[in-house]
């Protein structure tokens, strides 16, 4: 097949599967939706690795396909820039894609909405692929709010849930800033650049790198507003400090997309987009300090507040807000490759994590609080190595692959000379034992210790555990079959009841996770960082030379593992791990007893450090406020009381009057006409 | 001239007079029973009227009897307009009539005069023809309303229509008199051409259009010679409402465009700004008194005065292109009023008149289809798109801006807003409100396909409005002769 023939099957083969499950669902039952919708994840599948391999022989290819409108001299057009970026994504969204598809058959197997679900996944697959592969900031800007749109949905996927409605709002609403500044700055690139064109943007980008304008007094420098414009964009996909508030609350949704949308793809299109942007970006040294600063914000104060969570879904987002905060910091600094390659491995184990929390789940009966738990590597075997697996890849364990991707970024770091970047190193590093302690406080209280499950539940629920779990009550073929629906409200397993190992669509996608997660850092970090993998996608400018000096200290991947073990960041997550297997295997009794001690830092850390609060009274009070006021006085007042309605008083007035001249007599009527003449005659001589 | 020549051109009047003069007498051997043979009989001579008119157009424009009547593509898309428009009116108001007794050979044959009335109004190019022609659909007309004897209302209503009517028919014929005494000629080429080369007593010719123009406005029905409107249309059975308030307006549209366009070009200034005056009170007047109605034919009264005003206002403009509009208007005006009536018919039954706002309460309960039909004719009344009432008021509108009328395009946008309230009413009134009455709805097959393809033919002609706005433009300018 030729291979532009496969460009557009990538995206268009998940849409075509959306299509199918969306409307024409009831008609094809369950068996035939997830068929053609894992068909055609497959077919895109194949198809992005055909790509690859034609990329790899050199190939690129740039160029609109399909022209939507022009206005002007701007044309808008669907179009596709095919380089080793996009397709690094496209085959990291294809397969991880592939494997939530799978997984989705047994996690969601009792759910009414099975079809549904499928649809709204291979539609995410289409505008993910449709946001990676653009050739224009309008595409980019499609795919960019298609993705929003899907996340939004399926964060609301069980709609009679308050909880997951409260969370798509949220999730809604705090894109809607970051979507802001996204646009504002598209606008920016037009107004200065004059097209939305990808390879025209950047090609005269150098000479627009001193344009300014004054704003607000402040001469402003432009390309630094456009770069700063869309990395708020980038905050907001990618939950950054301070928009990050969205995607712990994201958790309510099902945990297939946890693990696709806020954790492998959709919360990594913020990093893609600024690595796509480099030449922009590269010409900012402002900008980049930004970056980097907000990066590792997010890195080390997202962290802190995994430690404390008890909804197993929960302590992973919070993991993920501070892998992406990594992530962000590498790009800071401009190590864009690395970047890439976190958000490569850390798609691959932070799926694994979520996918295997979903297995947890299951097992547990949708009981999601680790404080229930313990024990359970005996009864879900695979479910224990494959997470244990992800566990060392994200705590960054020699030889795995997180390791690779974070020590990269911790180093590149440590070279850098921006202004920040003292504070980002120390972010970054104290960030290791910061992940390594609450990563390995899940893994123990999961799956070590003491079996806490078939208890009566605690007393105090944390209120974060909130799922009224009502959609079970209304599934029909329960195949987990005892005693379930008893606990359509107290969910959970009964006393006595042991968790079991999940059936092999569950377990398969786990194991085929694993794999990469365990040895992908290995393999690519070498042709991926320094082989010249990115030359002709990213451009890097000579006064950043954090990649060369990382070329410089890297001599194989072997060996950077072994000296690893020498190093700073191995021993804190050693630490790490240490502590956690201490405070909450040996002595379970310490942590309660610091949480008395410090109980102000605890009710800070609980309360997220007040940002839901915050944005609860000031901007939602504040909209609410305003809203009020509007309605009551503008709207109620003037523009009902004043304008519309006393209009309309006065044209049913006048109609009245209208109606009693139509008196019915005819000699009325007769006069009417004469005096008509007379006024005809009358006008006739005005205007004579 | 030979025979023959001056007869080609009215084929399809000949025909159709000959026609009435038969079903008039063949009607008197058929049972009541068997009035479903006329009645066919009728449509079969629309059909054949359509055929003749088509078959005997010629490029350009033909006179005849002396350049009495004229043949022009103007006169023959308003013929056809015509044709189709009383063909369909006795398709919507044949299950009606029949349910009352009225279903008679009179009423079929004195449509029939109407409609001879109307088609030499449409091709008159003399005074005389025209006059010959409006009364001879007058006074069918006012037959027709008075056909219920036994309706005080009915009757009361044509005493009014033929009282007034005579008066202004009175003022017309003064009007005439004085503009031949100016002039020294009734034909309308030549009364151009003696205008433009100016008169003598202008007095007399300037007096003379005020009167004429006051007759005129009479039959258009627009301000302050509306009077009769609302109570006629409220009197008169529905069917006969139909028959006044749809096909006659063409035939005004031809009179008044035949007269002050073709005739008193040179009069220009002066008409347009009577015509001005007329337009505005008209869309004024019509559209305030309208949202007093709670009877829906009376609404359509003066609904049908501010579309009046609103065609009236085309004609302001003095252009090609704001004739062709006007012509549009006409046309799109005759099928929304052909619809709407056609509703009341549908949904009245034996002893009951569906004509209050009120019953129409709930119609989308009782018939979505309906409803939807009725939603699209309002709609397109009140000039929203894509229906075709929005293309046939934006035309106008552009024709007036284009001459710098912009107070008067204001206007008219600000009226029709105000218009938009009694439309979107009935609308509110069957989507929103609980039935009335449960009576299961009797639709025919016929009035059925007839209403679908209407309300549909509102919604399509709004999407391609094109060719039949290319027709209109095509037909004045190649008809009255304006450069």
């Amino acid at each position: 097949m030729d291979i532009q023939t496969y460009y557009l099957l990538v995206p268009l083969a998940p849409l075509c599967g959306a299509i199918a499950a969306g409307l024409f669902g009831k008609w094809l039952g369950r068996k035939m939706s997830h068929r053609i919708t894992i068909a055609m994840v497959g077919v895109a599948f194949y198809s992005a690795v055909q790509i690859f391999l034609d990329v790899m022989n050199g190939h690129q290819f740039t160029g609109p396909v399909y022209t939507w409108l022009v206005s002007g001299d701007t044309s808008f057009h669907v179009g596709f820039l095919i380089d080793r970026l996009t397709v690094t994504m496209m085959l990291v969204v294809t397969s991880v894609s592939l494997m939530v598809h799978i997984y989705t058959i047994g996690y969601m197997s009792e759910d009414p909405g099975y079809q549904r679900f499928f649809s709204y996944i291979s539609l995410f697959t289409f505008s993910m692929l449709m946001l990676v592969m653009s050739d224009n900031f309008m595409q980019l800007f499609f795919g960019w709010e298609a993705v929003g749109l899907v996340s939004y949905l399926l964060i609301g996927f069980w709609y009679d849930r308050p909880t997951a409605i409260y969370a798509n709002l949220k999730a809604f609403l705090v894109n809607r800033v970051g979507d802001f500044g996204f646009i504002l700055g598209i606008a920016l690139v037009l107004m200065v650049f004059g097209t939305l064109d990808y390879a025209a943007v950047f090609a005269k980008a150098a000479a627009h790198a001193s344009d300014a304008a004054p704003i607000a007094g402040m001469s402003v420098n432009l390309l630094t507003a456009i770069c700063i414009l869309l990395f708020v964009g980038a905050m907001g996909k990618s939950a950054q400090f301070p928009l990050h508030v969205w995607l712990p609350d994201s958790m309510e949704g099902p945990t297939p997309i946890s693990a696709l949308i806020h954790a492998a793809t959709m919360v990594t299109a913020g990093i893609f987009m600024v690595a796509r942007m480099s030449p922009m970006f590269e010409l900012s040294d402002t900008a980049l300090s930004f970056v980097m600063v907000i990066g590792a914000i997010t890195a080390l104060f997202m962290g802190f507040l995994g430690i404390i969570q008890n909804d197993i879904k929960r302590v992973i987002a919070y993991s993920t807000l501070s892998q992406l905060g990594y992530m962000t910091v590498a790009l800071g600094v401009s190590a864009y490759p690395v970047a890439i390659f976190h958000l490569m491995t850390h798609a691959f184990f932070k799926a694994l994590l979520f996918l295997g929390a979903g297995s947890v789940i299951i097992g547990m009966h949708h009981d999601q609080d680790i404080r229930n738990m313990g024990g359970l590597r005996k009864y879900m075997p695979i479910t224990w190595i494959t997470s244990l697996i992800g566990s060392l890849a994200l705590i960054g364990t020699p030889f795995f692959a997180g390791f690779y991707s974070k020590d990269s970024i911790i180093e590149a770091v440590g070279m850098s000379h921006l202004a920040g970047s003292s504070f980002a190193y120390f972010s970054v590093v104290a960030g290791v034992f910061v992940t390594a302690f609450y990563s390995f406080r899940m893994y123990f209280l999961v799956f070590h210790g003491e079996e806490r499950f078939g208890k009566a539940h605690a007393a105090d629920h944390h209120d974060d555990h909130a799922h009224a779990d009502d959609h079970h009550a209304d599934a029909h073929d329960d195949h987990h079959g005892d005693a379930h629906d008893d606990h359509a409200h107290h969910h959970g397993l009964a006393p006595g009841q042991k968790p079991h190992e999940t059936p092999w669509v569950v377990w398969l996608p786990l194991v085929l996770l694993a794999i990469p997660s365990a040895i992908v850092g290995y393999i690519a970090i070498e042709p991926m960082l320094f082989g010249g993998y990115f030359k002709d996608a990213i451009y890097i400018s000579e006064h950043h030379e954090v990649m060369a000096e990382l070329h410089e200290e890297f001599h194989g991947a072997f060996a950077m593992a072994m000296h690893s073990f020498t190093s700073l960041p191995f021993w804190l997550a050693l630490a790490g791990v240490a502590s956690s297997a201490f405070f909450y295997l040996k002595r379970p009794d310490i942590p309660a007893a610091i949480q008395k001690r410090f109980q102000w830092i605890y009710t800070v850390l609980e309360n997220k450090y007040y940002f839901d609060r915050f944005n609860d009274w000031f901007y939602a009070g504040g909209a609410r406020g305003a809203s009020t006021f509007l309605s009551k006085y503008a709207d109620r007042f003037l523009i009902d009381g004043m304008i519309v309605n006393g209009s309309a008083n006065m044209v049913g007035k006048i109609s009245g009057v209208v109606r009693k001249v139509q008196s019915g007599y005819i000699y009325h009527y007769a006069f009417t006409m004469i005096v008509g003449v007379f006024i005809l005659l009358t006008i006739r001589n005005w205007f004579a | 001239m030979n025979l023959l020549a001056n007869l080609i051109p009215a084929g399809a009047e000949i025909f159709l007079l000959v026609m009435v003069c038969f079903i008039l007498i063949a009607d008197l051997m058929l049972t009541n029973s068997s009035k479903l043979f006329t009645y066919l009989l009728v449509q079969m001579t629309l059909l054949g009227c359509s055929v003749i008119t088509v078959g005997t157009h010629v490029e350009g424009v033909t006179y005849a009897f002396n350049h009495m009547f004229v043949d022009d593509l103007m006169s023959d898309v308003l013929k056809l307009m015509s044709y189709l428009g009383v063909s369909m009116m006795l398709v919507y108001s044949r299950q009606y009539l029949m349910v009352r007794g009225m279903f008679t050979g009179e009423f079929m044959s004195l449509a029939l005069f109407a409609l001879l009335g109307i088609n030499v109004m449409i091709s008159a190019n003399h005074f005389l023809t025209l006059y010959l022609g409006l009364e001879l659909l007058s006074l069918s007309l006012y037959a027709m309303v008075a056909l219920q004897r036994d309706s005080a209302v009915a009757t009361e209503a044509a005493m009014k229509y033929f009282v007034l009517g005579a008066l202004a028919s009175g003022l017309l014929l003064y009007g005439m008199s004085m503009v031949y005494g100016a002039t020294g000629t009734l034909e309308l080429g030549v009364m151009s051409e003696a205008i433009n080369n100016g008169v003598q007593n202008k007095a007399l010719l300037s007096i003379g259009l005020v009167f004429i123009v006051s007759g005129l406005a009479f039959k258009l029905g627009v301000v302050p010679f509306h009077m009769w409107v609302p109570d006629v249309y409220h009197g008169a059975p529905t069917a006969m409402t139909m028959m006044i308030g749809s096909v006659p307006k063409l035939a005004a549209f031809a009179f008044v465009t035949r007269i002050l366009v073709e005739g008193m070009q040179g009069l220009q200034a002066d008409w347009s700004g009577m015509l001005t005056v007329l337009a505005v009170a008209s869309m004024a007047l019509g559209n305030l008194a309208a949202i007093a109605q709670t009877n829906i034919k009376r609404m359509f009264a003066y609904s049908t005065i501010t579309h009046m005003g609103f065609l009236v206002l085309g004609l302001v403009s003095g252009t090609v292109a704001g004739y062709g509009a006007s012509m549009f208007y006409a046309v799109v005006y005759v099928m929304m009023s052909l619809g709407a009536f056609g509703m009341i018919m549908i949904l009245s039954r034996a002893g009951f008149e569906a004509d209050t706002l009120d019953d129409f309460k709930g119609l989308n309960q009782r018939s979505p289809w309906l409803a939807f039909m009725m939603m699209l004719l309002m709609v397109s009344m009140a000039g929203v798109p894509p229906t075709v009432g929005f293309y046939a008021k934006f035309s106008v509108l552009n024709a007036i801006i284009e001459t710098g009328h912009i107070p008067l395009a204001v206007a008219a946008v600000m009226f029709s807003l105000i218009g938009a309230f009694y439309y979107l009413r009935v609308i509110k009134v069957m989507y929103f409100d609980a039935p009335e009455s449960h009576v299961p709805i009797n639709l025919g097959a016929d009035t059925g396909l007839l209403i679908s393809l209407n309300g549909l033919g509102v919604l399509m002609l709004g999407l391609l409005p094109n060719a039949l706005m290319w027709i209109c433009t095509l037909s004045v300018q190649q008809s009255l002769l304006v450069p």
